[in-house]
């Protein structure tokens, strides 16, 4: 394969969210992204233009309207739902989770970051450091975002000056101290003019940083997996019973941690059965090595009982297997979180139930406060509880291992997931 | 040794997970097949999926009876040759049997009526859960659209009040008569599937390439001449050298003029182009809400 198709063949993909206040242009930023890096197509730009006039806007096109995809969305002028966008550059591959920056919303953030490698945050130069502001950096740094870029937006409507940025940065620099993301940086943008998000502004010579773009085209990802500690939830067992694969049997599954080889010696939980890796096969052949996010199929030398839910670890390296869970949780449904309630739950490959023991306290997002006499916890909550589960589950600290630390709680009556678990 | 997947190879990951989700939480799951490239592509990370073994689920074709030629002769050989079960359910029965009324009128579609032969064939064989290839970047409704799209014992969708979908725990928990439609390339672009198909080699319909063909103009739209194609007088037919971006029904797919005539061809065509692969699909065209209202309705 050579040519120029090779290039393309061998990006790499990230995966981020956009949070902000409303009106911060988070849409207008993604807008200006897709249409500065040539992503949007001339038939979309067309329909967008007619939309800009159907609802009035008047002047330059309303770059918002390229992601409100939901009719009722057009018609209120805000985003509803966790909108999903793509684009590239000879560099990347971008999915981007645009979500919606309502207080209500909470819940789509959550959904949004819970598969992001980085999360891009709008601040209003005008506004500085607003109690949303506190939230989406508290709920990026929950979900265990190890990248986060401030974008200070509006540029054009102070001046361009130095000053508010680095007062913005400065107030930023305290808060996020208190949070546990690695990698912050600051730029200074507007997205409406286009300043520093694909191209140089020529307006702000005092910012020596990198673009947006060019932050999201470098950013360090690579080892943002967890490399460490192996784990491979089984989600299903292949066994062809064919005369010429007559004693295949394959644990099929996606790797959620560490790196897998033949030959190592692993348990499976929970049954604590003991064997060696035969071979770890895909439809491509033999794997070398396994690691997330790889989808594959390993073998044991041995033929011990394995189905859905279990899992394959190192021997020397095993999770925690427990039916207590100390956790967070995001509540995302109308009907409030019942103490001593039971809910049904998934966790990696794993169905069970749970009851819920404890609320310990509930945080107060803007402030980061405990509050620990306040134990009503209503959608778009967010409070540290305690579950049992029926059968033990295998778990990480989600800090350590997004795969092995989350979970979703389900009502049992309506099948609504209801609940976003991090295991501490 | 870098541990970190290509962009394709880790789509090709995200999707084969999500099938073997739907294999190991439902009961009686099937892929919707349309001959079209997605579909074909969702087909090939199904027999991934599940290799060595044989893919545990039926192939579902919609046949509006207003396909390409070329589109049923290519389903009928892959069948034949991978040793696949293939349901059909047919738009001409569900008119026939007074299910539907067929649209009269020179841009008369068949691609509404789909909605109700494929709720009834979901019906007719209890399936709880149907694969498609649709993708999140083809259509500004889609964007909104979950991996495990939930719907309703009517078949509809709810794009307001869709359950959260957080890291990959996907939630097919169902009440008797609900079923779920699941969409294993949510995040692939049209760029993504070319070079997929590119790279894996896979055999695609010869309306895709670069053809001669007999063609007419109609609203700037270039439409095959067929058996079906309702012309007006004026309107003449002529030899233009022509292949397809999509492929749905003759009635509603325009064909773009292009000398495109391999995979590397065409992907340099994709990287260049301007307009979306759905530009050609009279489908969409009807509103600027079109695929948000068919999709509640139960198409997929």
């Amino acid at each position: 394969m050579e040519n120029t198709t090779t290039g393309y063949l061998d990006m790499e993909l990230l995966r981020f969210t956009t949070a902000g206040s409303v009106d911060d242009g988070k849409s207008t930023l993604i807008g200006r992204l897709l249409y500065d890096s040539k992503a949007i197509f001339q038939d979309q730009m067309e329909a967008v233009e007619r939309a800009s006039k159907k609802i009035g806007g008047e002047g330059e096109v309303n770059l918002a309207l390229l992601t409100d995809g939901l009719r009722s969305e057009r018609e209120q002028g805000i985003t509803i739902d966790v909108a999903y966008r793509y684009f590239a550059t000879p560099k990347r591959k971008f999915i981007i989770a645009d979500t919606p920056g309502h207080i209500q919303y909470t819940r789509n953030m959550v959904t949004g970051a819970s598969t992001a490698n980085l999360a891009v945050i709008l601040v209003d130069a005008r506004n500085g450091l607003v109690e949303q502001t506190a939230r989406h950096s508290f709920i990026a740094s929950l979900l265990g975002i190890k990248h986060v870029v401030y974008c200070i937006n509006k540029m054009d409507l102070v001046d361009y000056s130095q000053e508010k940025y680095e007062q913005i940065k400065s107030d930023l620099d305290d808060f996020t101290s208190k949070l546990e993301i690695s990698d912050i940086r600051y730029i200074p943008i507007s997205a409406l003019k286009g300043d520093n998000v694909v191209d140089r502004s020529k307006n702000m010579d005092w910012y020596q940083g990198s673009t947006l773009l060019y932050t999201l085209e470098t950013v360090h990802i690579a080892s943002d997996a967890n490399h460490v500690d192996c784990r491979f939830p089984v989600q299903t067992v292949i066994r062809p019973q064919t005369t010429e694969y007559h004693d295949y049997r394959g644990y099929a599954g996606r790797v959620a941690g560490g790196i897998f080889k033949k030959g190592d010696e692993v348990t499976v939980l929970p049954s604590g059965f003991t064997s060696k890796i035969a071979r770890i096969d895909s439809y491509d052949g033999e794997i070398e090595e396994a690691f997330p996010p790889m989808s594959c199929t390993i073998l044991l030398e041995d033929d011990i009982d394995v189905s859905r839910g279990d899992m394959i670890v190192r021997v020397n390296n095993q999770p925690n297997s427990s039916q207590d869970h100390e956790m967070m949780v995001c509540w995302m449904s109308q009907r409030p979180l019942q103490l001593n309630g039971k809910y049904a739950i998934k966790h990696t490959t794993r169905d069970a139930r749970c009851i819920v023991k404890d609320i310990r306290y509930k945080v107060d997002i803007n402030t980061l406060h405990r509050l620990e006499d306040d134990k009503e916890i209503k959608m778009n909550d967010i409070a540290r509880i305690t579950i049992r589960t029926t059968v033990p589950l295998f778990t990480d600290r989600y800090q350590r291992n997004r795969q092995t630390g989350s979970i979703i709680l389900i009502d049992e009556a309506t099948n609504e997931t209801v609940g976003a678990g991090m295991i501490l | 040794m870098k541990y970190n997947l290509t962009h394709l190879k880790e789509l090709e990951s995200e999707a084969i997970f999500v099938i073997r989700e739907v294999v190991a939480q439902f009961e009686n799951p099937a892929l919707l097949f349309s001959g079209g490239k997605d579909s074909i592509v969702c087909y090939h990370l199904a027999k991934k999926a599940f290799y060595p073994g044989k893919i545990p689920f039926p192939l579902v074709h919609v046949d509006t009876g207003h396909n390409f030629p070329e589109t049923i002769a290519f389903r009928d050989n892959l069948v034949k040759n991978d040793g696949l079960e293939l349901i059909v359910g047919s738009v001409q029965e569900s008119i026939d049997q007074g299910r539907v009324v067929e649209e009269k009128g020179f841009n008369a579609s068949r691609n509404g009526l789909q909605t109700t032969t494929l709720l009834d064939t979901i019906e007719k064989h209890k399936f709880d859960a149907c694969m498609g290839g649709a993708r999140r970047d083809e259509e500004k409704a889609r964007a909104k659209e979950r991996f495990f799209s939930h719907r309703d014992e009517f078949g509809q969708w709810d794009p307001k009040n869709q359950r959260p979908e957080l890291w990959n725990l996907f939630n097919g928990m169902k009440q008797m008569g609900e079923n779920f439609r699941v969409f294993p390339i949510s995040n692939w672009t049209e760029m993504d599937v070319w070079q997929y198909i590119l790279h894996e080699n896979i055999e695609l319909p010869s309306l895709y390439f670069s053809h001669e063909r007999e063609v007419f103009i109609r609203d700037g739209v270039i439409y095959s001449d067929g058996e079906f194609m309702n012309k007006k007088p004026e309107e003449q037919i002529e030899k233009r050298v022509v292949r397809f971006r999509t492929i749905g029904d003759m009635t509603c797919t325009g064909a773009v003029e292009s000398p495109a005539d391999d995979l590397e061809k065409i992907i340099e065509e994709v990287a260049a182009t301007r307009t979306t692969e759905r530009g050609t699909r009279a489908d969409d065209k009807r509103s600027e809400a079109a695929m948000e209202d068919r999709k509640k309705q139960g198409y997929f």
